[in-house]
């Protein structure tokens, strides 16, 4: 039996940190501009790289790995550059989004694989440790091809984690994976920070981030938006105005009613109503009823506008 | 047996595409055996079958399909940022892979062509066949494997090489020959072995430093390729 106790390869004694440092970074296909100009710094514990699809995270995140030559920029591991140089592997892992495995594998002979790649003194100690610290001994004989989407993700993850690496980047892993898989995806990744270790994920999903990172970074449009502690990032997400449609029976004396309301900034009239754009969304949205009684308007319609995860992150880029 | 080796055979056998490999050398043996057993004159059949089936169709599409396979499938699924993500100098990817693909096809074509050698002239052909089929093997490897590192399209490429390059130039422009791998194949087996069955183009000494200059220049260049690999982001 297989019980080594997670805790085994994350709570052992880590060897000296290690730095992730990009400066200036940009990548460019042609006309378009997929990371620009990206600076940053990423030392030991967790830190989420957060931003909508398409932001570029996986392009970013490609070139941290050496997988990918940034078109203008440095990217260096504790110095040394990633790109055309296999070396930075012993420090670092990586689990890609594309959920390519060999199927044709069991999952210990897949870990194996990796742990025997790295010339590990024990590859089969090594293998049999970072299976069980993802939770996959039961179905570790099976082949891949059989696994579910959040089985080969820890498979991936197992691998990656095989030569106990003092950066590990993942790139959204916690697609597929279900509530358990998820939390306990969690805790590792928080235990492997606490040790010491350079974890960074990429998410487009707030929650997330939030659970997992007490810094983040936030990409917008190929732009690094925001970077920092996450709680100071959330306020600025949730102070920003918010814009309302609301349409009423009298949309001119309604107007005039919420322009005496604080949290309102503006309003705007024209012929589908009103558009009405208020500093904070709890205490318009508590407001706006009591106004309408009051002035005895009746409230037909209330929208809020644009709450895409695009925008908040777009705000966030002008703040 | 390296792991990147086991990895690649354990991929190249788990793929359906594997059984690819068998029609043509079978279909091989089979018109020697036929032609042999009618008592058709062996230099009747012996050129057409060695040279226009074994040399010249076998052997470039069983190495364009392994060739391809060993690590063109691998970039296809992604699964080799797997072995990518390793502290391993790039030719400690390239050379197991290359040595598998040139075993496998080497082992694939020798069997046939050396029965069919046999068949049509003498052991000696038959050995010569094998030895020069196996040089082939390595060069068109090597060839392959660099086309599967420089284009998304490496099996279309390579079919453009065997049946266009090799196959149609060849017959009329004489030059192309000189770039031509099967020529070398030809050139040596006959060498080693003088039948009369092989028509030789290019000499001896050409052949050898060409085979040669493919097989390491390819090498080099996928080596250099893997170096540089770039996993196309999700804006691409």
């Amino acid at each position: 039996m297989t019980t080594t106790s997670p805790a085994t390869v994350a709570g052992a004694p880590t060897v000296a940190a290690s730095t992730l440092d990009l400066a200036g970074v940009s990548r460019w296909y042609g006309n378009v501009v997929a990371v620009n100009d990206v600076s940053m710094r990423l030392g030991p514990g967790v830190t989420g790289l957060l931003g909508p699809n398409g932001a570029g995270k996986t392009t970013l995140l490609h070139m941290m790995a050496g997988f990918l030559a940034p078109s203008r920029g440095t990217v260096a591991l504790d110095g040394e550059p990633t790109w055309r140089n296999p070396e930075v592997y012993r420090r670092l892992g990586l689990v890609s989004e594309r959920e390519a495995v060999h199927t044709f594998l069991t999952a210990y002979e897949f870990v194996l694989a990796s742990a025997k790649l790295h010339r590990l003194p024990d590859p089969k100690e090594a293998a049999r440790r970072a299976i069980a610290l993802v939770e996959m001994e039961d179905a570790q004989n099976r082949r891949i091809g059989t696994y579910s989407k959040g089985m080969r993700q820890r498979t991936r993850v197992a691998a990656a984690l095989v030569h106990d690496p003092q950066v590990l980047l993942l790139d959204e892993p916690f697609n597929g994976m279900d509530p358990r898989q998820r939390l306990h995806m969690m805790e590792l990744l928080h235990r492997l920070g606490g040790a010491g270790r350079t974890i960074l994920f990429s998410s487009h999903i707030l929650e997330e981030v939030e659970q997992v990172s007490g810094t983040v970074q936030v990409m917008v449009a190929g732009r690094l938006a925001a970077s920092g502690d996450f709680r100071t990032i959330r306020r600025l997400m949730t102070n920003r105005p918010h814009v309302f449609a609301v349409r009423s029976a009298d949309d001119r004396a309604l107007a005039v009613a919420l322009m005496a309301e604080p949290s309102v900034t503006g309003v705007e009239l024209d012929r589908s109503g009103l558009t009405v754009r208020a500093g904070d969304y709890g205490a318009f949205t508590r407001a706006l009823p009591r106004i309408a009684l009051a002035k005895g308007i009746r409230v037909q319609q209330l929208v809020p506008e644009d709450e895409s995860l695009e925008s908040v992150f777009s705000y966030l880029v002008e703040a | 047996m390296s792991t990147v080796s086991w990895i690649t055979a354990r991929g190249l056998f788990g793929r359906r595409r594997f059984l690819m490999l068998f029609p043509l050398p079978v279909v091989l043996v089979l018109l020697a055996v036929l032609s042999r057993s009618l008592g058709v004159d062996p230099g009747a059949w012996g050129p057409p079958v060695l040279v226009g089936l074994g040399l010249a169709v076998v052997l470039p599409v069983v190495a364009l399909i392994v060739g391809t396979g060993v690590l063109g499938a691998e970039i296809d699924d992604g699964t080799v940022v797997h072995i990518l993500t390793k502290p391993l100098p790039r030719w400690q990817i390239v050379l197991p892979k290359l040595a598998v693909a040139t075993g496998v096809t080497a082992v694939t074509v020798a069997v046939p062509i050396y029965v069919a050698g046999v068949l049509a002239h003498s052991v000696r052909l038959g050995l010569a066949l094998v030895v020069a089929a196996c040089l082939g093997a390595l060069a068109y490897s090597a060839l392959f494997l660099a086309l599967s590192l420089v284009t998304r399209r490496p099996v279309l490429l390579g079919l453009v090489y065997v049946l266009i390059w090799e196959g149609l130039l060849g017959n009329f422009v004489s030059g192309t020959k000189v770039l031509s791998i099967q020529q070398y194949v030809i050139a040596l087996a006959d060498r080693l072995a003088p039948s009369g069955l092989l028509e030789t183009t290019v000499s001896v000494p050409v052949a050898a430093v060409m085979t040669a200059l493919f097989s390491v220049g390819f090498t080099v260049l996928a080596i250099d390729r893997l170096r540089s690999f770039s996993v196309a982001g999700e804006t691409s």
